[in-house]
């Protein structure tokens, strides 16, 4: 193909890739942006095979990966269920940055002793951050997965082995600047790697988006240094509106959760690892059945609903949306508190109350509905904890201090929907478990909710 | 300008259009528009494509077709689990502010 005309159909492309950012920025138009972005990336992935000045060689093998990827990538999307959203997101995150570091790799491999200078740092820039990124989003997937524990990691010393991984990063880095070869990279790519494992270890489970969206960003950083390696300008482009947009995006979060981005990567290191205040120790709770639920309920003026991942765990939604219908019904006036980071990703329970078709006046915004719990005469918290934990607000130095939480405590009545006594996802306890105006009613949140609807039902 | 610097400039600005673009995003929608961003840096295929087609030994080969595989399922899987998301949305007249 032509030089000029393979550009400028890149280019296109490109366009493509802004317009699909601008796109999901919005909610209107977040589907069809999405669908830009596929067009764009279909284009560029047909483009490349007709690049000038390739030698098009290995078709078949290229052909059979790329089928083999869509045989993996597309059921594991098409499968996974809601909750598990943030994960698959992680690790496809994590694939992206391996792969970016591995195209570097070969780029350099097969450039050898022509590489220019520019060209060695780009590489050792796509290899360090890509190792970073896929080992970090390993670790973010399997705490998300529970596969391991989702309270941050701190190991005496932690820091001293964190800060001497880093340095030895650096060390090779220069090395590989230096004196070029294959075993400095290699040795450089271990290190990275175990450093993206030291680097996510110590973040507490509440704060995993918020590095899933940066290491997204690293990896777009990547991509666009490996572009330079490879003198693509679509991947220049592609890379960089992924780590610009990432990076003000992770801003965004850490705002949203009010946390301030240092602090979420490194909190772990400055503060003690937590004593759990008064897990040991049993004390008595209010516990409560359906029916007890369903007359407090009946006898409220205004009740706010306040989902969590629970909630999404139990595929609850078209339930608590007939829980709410049916005290609509009866003249009580309905609301769902809806905090920003409930769940396990910003915005998850909009996406899941709006899969049961809750109508959109009905959820209401963190800040505005704070103000309006002390005229509120039962909150029914359903499989949600940390949101509504008070000790965001009382216990500084625990995990989740100076998070804006939803005040149900200021609510004439709190009714939790739990599955047991076990604290949230941040792993802290909630000391409004035992406040006397709390009422506990324990099982699947799915299964609690219908009992405590027909209940009301024959009330 | 020498290429270097002209690959330079495209990527400050690019840089600038980052930052523009998803600047008043919705909290609503801040998961989808990383997953889509995710997406997006699956584009690192087109490298990984162009590498494999010149791969001049077995070891650069290998490596390339793995890269190749890993770009695919973050590109293919990251748009459709982010349409997926995007999906619950339908149906819905109003939306935030």
């Amino acid at each position: 193909m032509n030089r000029n005309l393979y550009d400028l159909i890149g280019l296109f492309a490109a366009v493509l890739f802004i317009m699909a950012l601008k796109g999901l920025s919005s909610p209107k138009t977040a589907r069809r942006g999405n669908l830009l972005g596929a067009a764009g990336a279909t284009l560029g992935t047909v483009l490349v095979f007709w690049a000038p000045g390739s030698a098009h060689k290995n078709l078949a093998l290229i052909l059979a990966a790329i089928a083999a990827g869509v045989i993996v990538g597309v059921p594991a999307a098409r499968k996974i269920q809601m909750t598990q959203m943030p994960q698959l997101v992680a690790l496809f995150n994590g694939v992206g940055g391996g792969a970016a570091a591995l195209v570097s790799t070969v780029e350099y491999l097969k450039l050898g002793k022509s590489a220019t200078t520019a060209e060695i740092l780009a590489t050792v820039f796509t290899v360090v951050v890509g190792c970073i990124s896929f080992s970090g989003s390993i670790i973010t997937f399997m705490k998300l997965q529970e596969l391991m524990t989702t309270r941050p990691v701190v190991f005496p010393g932690g820091r001293f082995v964190i800060a001497g991984t880093l340095l030895g990063v650096i060390g090779t880095a220069i090395w590989v600047i230096n004196s070029g070869g294959t075993s400095p990279l290699l040795i450089m790519g271990g290190l990275a790697l175990f450093f993206g494992v030291l680097f996510v270890l110590p973040v507490g489970g509440a704060d995993v988006p918020i590095v899933i969206s940066l290491l997204n960003a690293f990896t777009g950083l990547t991509v666009a240094a490996s572009g330079y390696v490879l003198q693509a300008t679509l991947l220049i482009v592609a890379g960089t509106l992924v780590g610009a947009s990432g990076t003000i995006l992770t801003r965004l979060m850490a705002t949203a959760m009010g946390r301030s981005l240092f602090g979420t990567l490194f909190g772990a290191f400055t503060a003690k690892p937590q004593e759990s205040v008064g897990a040991s120790e049993a004390r008595p709770v209010k516990s409560g059945s359906a029916d007890d639920v369903a007359i407090l309920l009946n006898y409220a003026q205004r009740v706010v609903i306040v989902p969590g991942f629970g909630l999404a765990v139990a595929q609850a939604q078209h339930t608590v949306r007939e829980l709410a219908d049916l005290l609509t019904s009866k003249g009580i006036d309905v609301a769902y508190g809806i905090h920003p980071v409930a769940g396990r990703m910003p915005g998850h329970m909009n996406v899941l109350l709006a899969e049961a078709n809750v109508p959109y006046e009905q959820l209401v915004e963190m800040d505005e509905v704070n103000p309006t719990f002390p005229q509120t005469d039962v909150v029914l918290v359903v499989g949600a904890n940390d949101v509504v934990n008070p000790a965001a607000k009382t216990t500084p130095g625990c995990p989740i201090y100076g998070m804006p939480i939803l005040d149900v405590a200021q609510a004439g009545n709190v009714i939790f929907l739990k599955r047991s006594m076990r604290p949230g996802f941040a792993g802290i306890e909630n000391e409004l478990l035992y406040d006397p105006k709390t009422t506990l009613l324990f099982g699947d949140a799915k299964d609690s909710l219908t009992k405590v609807v027909s209940a009301l039902k024959a009330l | 300008m020498s290429n270097g610097l002209a690959l330079l400039s495209i990527f400050v600005l690019s840089v600038f259009v980052g930052f523009e673009v998803v600047a008043k995003v919705s909290t609503t929608l801040h998961t989808p528009l990383m997953s889509g961003a995710n997406a997006i840096h699956g584009i690192i295929l087109v490298g990984a494509i162009s590498v494999a087609s010149n791969a001049t030994s077995n070891l650069q080969l290998i490596l390339a077709i793995i890269a190749v595989l890993l770009a695919t399922i973050n590109m293919v899987g990251g748009f459709v689990v982010t349409d997926r998301m995007l999906e619950m949305f339908k149906g819905k007249k109003k939306e935030a502010k």
